[in-house]
């Protein structure tokens, strides 16, 4: 390893977001420049009859109002990965909605106005006629006979019907098992909540009819493909895309939405910029939500605590109309994770996607995943719960061991794909040595004598990282609508100074940072002489963006090789500048010297110097070092580990206190420790919240009543303690670096960890099973009964 | 309505109008865009500023109430160029990922600092309760603000 890769240094990012200088989306200024505000449904299920907006045009300073009929030319959002292999009964949203709404807070109407107050006056005089509908907001009522129905093209409310495994073997194995486990378990629907909201920014100039659109956006590119490519129907080169500052997203940005092609259609209609940003309530209402599953889980087991077989059906509830990945999420990202890190011999997945009048439900941190890994661990403790042994014992009896890598768990429920390393005892372990799991069941017995409830949960999951190769995911596989490479550029100037740009989309994680160690180690040159660009469609390569923790797996791997290839050219040009045959020299501590006499070297910085002048090249050599590629992986990665976590439960309120809570992850080689074990506490938190407060509800209108942050329990700074952190590496091989991906690890992780733990604090009343979150008040009824 | 504030040392005059957010005015009329706004419930803690020496909301209040006052914002916290010990706290601890709500967090922790030099992680973790951050899990914002508190106290 080199001088920065694995060392913790400080981020690039930083001074200018600790100042105050960042421009976030919110904070652009456009020289005549106007305000949008979206004039939202009030229904769940409506049709529209009329609107009237003749009040909302007499307000001075105001531009336009415009309903979804003045935008039929504007072809409706795409989806763009249907589940691999079914038919998915398609429907996405307008950029405003003409003749029916499926949910509150769909946009129907839009207002343009000088600023965003008056635009606000408007709106609310803009007068709807709606013919309310009936509703039906839970997924499993959606699809029993005589539910609403949202659509004509989708029968029982069903959107698809997607499985995996093999359902014959399972049930037949269930049939030998010695115990059977049943129960359901819900994953409650959350809200993303990124401190920044959603907005965009249009400009359009007439007389080249090209498009510059600021969005809040993970993926610039994949943006711009889809507005111009199949909303507007125009070339993908009349679009730039630029996302400006990005305040987190966990997936909700990643998505095309109505908005952000709506701004852009009136700027083209006015010819002036327009700018909207939503408000923290639009942002509940309108901007996807994630998971919402309801599974019916068997899991069989012999009495020794071998499990023989899994079988699960879930009803994923996927809101009102469809968001740009929303069925891929609950299908290929969920059912293929189901072996978890055991090897179970029989596996089936049965999954329904089903539309119901509430907001739209896509992928959220973990995507998918965490969904599969909470059923996977709840299951493991429910069958050692059943058998009376230890969850630990249970979960070593089922570990796939070291000697089967790679291993292909059963069923074809992977399609193939291959775990290609692991050591899952290894981080149990370690885990084991910073928790001292003897002494803590001493210390339980002890608390329960005195009334206190103490428990303790265990998580030693795995995950799907760097999702790939393209062909496997992409069309005729999986059914992601594109592929799902990286890209990086690297250009060394002629000073020496590097500027790398790179198709991820980061917007938080520190890519600018990570990258520069990658290519500052690569080249042997100092990190300050590295610049990394990224989050426009002008001046990076095509690229699919930031999520599913793809930037250092893939967009990082991309760029080792770019290096590659600039090295390689210095090598040719660097021998030519020594009067030396390219193979009697290397490439080293960023100089090219010959074999054996280390004295006679050129540095990189000469070398850049003379490629960049090209008054002399070897024969054949084009000017300038400046080389992109393009990293396709063979693999998606697995990274894996063990989480402990440790709650109080207190008997007279039914609260439960997270006490303290280990982690040991093994993400394969880590770049810089700090960033990677930032993104660790980021997911716990999130995957904590999900545990024991988040939860978005809907009530049976479809109102949302979890609509604000007095509503949605987003954790506050003294709801979580500090974590306790450490890693194991197994590298990954599916990409040089080495690397696996660490964004949502904690958050698939720590679920089922705190669940596991609150349960087991529970033992004592006879609770095996509660659905999240676990609330004072869920709890204490549960103590009560 | 004709408003006056002093903002990090500069005098600025202007007319709002009475429903003017202070928050706005910062943002819109004096483009100090570091002030982040990141709800409409007065629960985030992204807009704090400093208001006669206070951290206070800055979507809490118009800005015909703060007619005359003294502010500050983050983009006047570094002094002649040179970081704050709390900025460079944040930076060196990794107390942020996006950015989004550190203005506030670290205008917030600064006040914090002021009323209580030397807070323990849990007067830390309760001080910041009105501060919301979704990428840090928090943790390393209390590693921050401790971190700080040494310095400043060091340097005191
Ligand atoms: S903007 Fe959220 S508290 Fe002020
Ligand atoms: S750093 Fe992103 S919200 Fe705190």
């Amino acid at each position: 390893m080199g001088k920065y890769i694995g060392e913790s240094v400080l981020r690039k990012e930083d001074p200018r977001l600790v100042t105050g200088e960042a421009k976030y989306l919110e904070d652009i200024q456009l020289s005549g420049m106007v305000h949008a505000v979206v004039k939202r449904s009030d229904y769940a299920h409506a049709k529209i009859k009329n609107i009237d907006t003749s009040e909302a045009e007499k307000v001075p300073g105001v531009i336009g109002v415009w309903t979804g009929k003045d935008f039929e030319d504007v072809n409706p959002m795409p989806c763009a990965w249907q589940a691999g292999g079914v038919d998915n009964n398609a429907n996405t949203p307008r950029v405003l909605e003409i003749d029916k709404v499926t949910f509150t807070g769909q946009g129907v109407a839009v207002v343009v106005a000088e600023d965003r107050n008056i635009a606000e006056d408007a709106s609310s005089k803009i007068v709807v006629d709606y013919e309310e509908l009936p509703t039906v907001v839970s997924a499993e009522e959606a699809i029993k006979p005589g539910a609403p129905q949202l659509h004509e093209n989708a029968p029982n409310n069903i959107c698809m019907e997607w499985e995996c495994g093999n359902q014959e073997g399972t049930e037949k194995a269930l049939g030998e098992a010695d115990v059977v486990v049943k129960e359901q378990l819900v994953n409650q629907r959350l809200i993303p909540s990124s401190m920044e909201p959603r907005g965009a920014i249009a400009d359009y100039q007439p007389a080249t009819e090209e498009f510059t659109v600021w969005m809040t956006s993970q993926a610039p590119h994949v943006h711009r493909l889809l507005a111009t490519a199949f909303v507007f129907g125009i070339p993908e080169t009349k679009m730039r895309v630029i996302a400006a500052h990005v305040g987190g997203g966990f997936g909700c940005k990643i998505f095309l939405y109505p908005e952000y092609c709506l701004v852009a259609a009136l700027a083209r209609k006015i010819e002036r910029p327009v700018k909207w940003m939503e408000t923290r309530s639009e942002n509940f209402a309108s901007t996807t939500h994630g998971r919402d599953h309801v599974t019916q889980i068997e899991v069989g087991a012999k009495n020794d605590g071998t499990i023989n077989s899994l079988k699960v059906t879930t009803v994923a509830n996927l809101g009102g109309t469809l968001s740009t990945i929303a069925p891929g999420i609950p299908t290929t990202l969920y059912g293929r994770l189901l072996s978890g890190t055991y090897k179970f011999p029989n596996i089936y997945c049965g999954v329904k996607g089903v539309y119901t009048n509430t907001g739209m439900v896509d992928a959220y941190r973990g995507a998918g995943r965490p969904e599969a890994t909470y059923v996977v661990e709840r299951a493991l403790d429910l069958v050692a719960n059943k058998l009376g042994m230890d969850v630990l014992d249970v979960r070593r009896k089922n570990f796939i061991q070291t000697n089967q890598f790679p291993y292909l768990p059963a069923d074809g429920i992977t399609k193939g794909l291959t775990y290609d390393s692991g050591d899952y005892e290894k981080p149990l372990n370690k885990a084991l040595q910073m928790f001292n799991y003897g002494n803590f069941r001493e210390e339980q017995k002890r608390a329960r004598d005195e009334g206190k409830y103490l428990g303790v949960g265990f998580s030693t999951y795995i995950e799907a990282c760097g999702v790939a190769p393209s062909a496997w995911i992409g069309v005729g596989g999986e059914g992601w609508g594109a592929g799902l490479w990286e890209s990086a550029n690297i250009r060394v100037h002629l000073t020496g100074k590097v500027v790398v740009t790179t198709g991820s989309s980061p917007h938080g994680q520190g890519t600018e940072t990570t990258m520069a160690q990658i290519a500052a180690d690569e080249l042997g040159i100092p990190y300050e002489d590295v610049e990394v660009k990224y989050n426009d469609t002008l001046g990076t390569p095509f690229g699919y963006g930031t999520y599913g923790s793809r930037s250092a797996a893939v967009g990082g791997a991309a760029l080792f090789n770019a290096v590659q290839k600039v090295k390689q050219k210095a090598v040719r040009i660097g021998a030519h500048m020594l009067e030396a045959s390219p193979d009697d020299v290397v490439f080293e501590d960023g100089k090219v010297s010959v074999k054996g006499s280390p004295d006679q070297a050129k540095t990189i910085q000469e070398i850049a110097g003379a490629a960049a002048l090209g008054y002399s090249l070897p024969e054949g050599d084009e000017p300038f070092l400046d080389e992109t590629a393009y990293f396709d992986p063979p693999n998606t990665t697995w990274p894996f580990g063990t989480h402990i976590c440790v709650v109080e439960v207190e008997k007279d309120t039914g609260s439960v206190m997270v006490k303290k809570y280990l982690a040991v992850d093994d993400v394969g080689n880590v770049v810089n420790p700090m960033i990677v074990d930032g993104q660790i506490h980021g997911g716990i938190a999130q995957g904590v919240a999900q545990a024991l407060w988040e939860s978005g509800e809907y009530n049976e209108s479809g109102q949302l009543v979890s609509g604000s942050m007095m509503d949605y329990a987003i954790p506050r700074t003294d709801c979580l303690p500090s974590f306790e952190l450490d890693r194991t590496v197994t590298p990954s091989p599916t990409n040089p670096l080495g690397v696996k991906g660490v964004g949502e690890t904690g958050t698939i992780a720590s679920t089922p960890a705190v669940v596991n733990a609150v349960m087991d604090a529970l033992s004592p009343f006879g609770v095996t099973h509660l659905d999240m979150p676990l609330t004072s008040q869920k709890i204490w009824n549960a103590i009560q009964s | 309505m004709k408003v006056s504030m002093r903002v990090n040392g500069v005098d600025h005059e202007h007319d709002v109008e009475p429903r003017t957010l202070l928050v706005q005015h910062l943002r819109e009329n004096l483009r100090l865009t570091g002030t982040h706004v990141g709800c409409d419930t007065s629960q985030c803690g992204a807009c704090t500023i400093h208001v006669n020496g206070e951290a206070v909301k800055a979507c809490t209040m118009f800005a015909i109430q703060a007619d005359g006052a003294e502010i500050t914002t983050i983009e006047g916290l570094a002094t002649n160029g040179e970081l704050h010990p709390m900025q460079k706290a944040f930076w060196e601890n990794h107390g942020l990922q996006c950015g989004y709500c550190t203005p506030g967090m670290i205008m917030a922790s600064v006040d914090m600092l002021k009323n209580n030099p030397n807070p323990t992680e849990e007067e830390i973790r309760h001080g910041l309760e009105g501060n919301f951050c979704r990428c840090t899990g928090y943790h390393n914002i209390v590693k921050s603000v401790k971190a700080a508190a040494e310095s400043m106290q060091g340097g005191a």
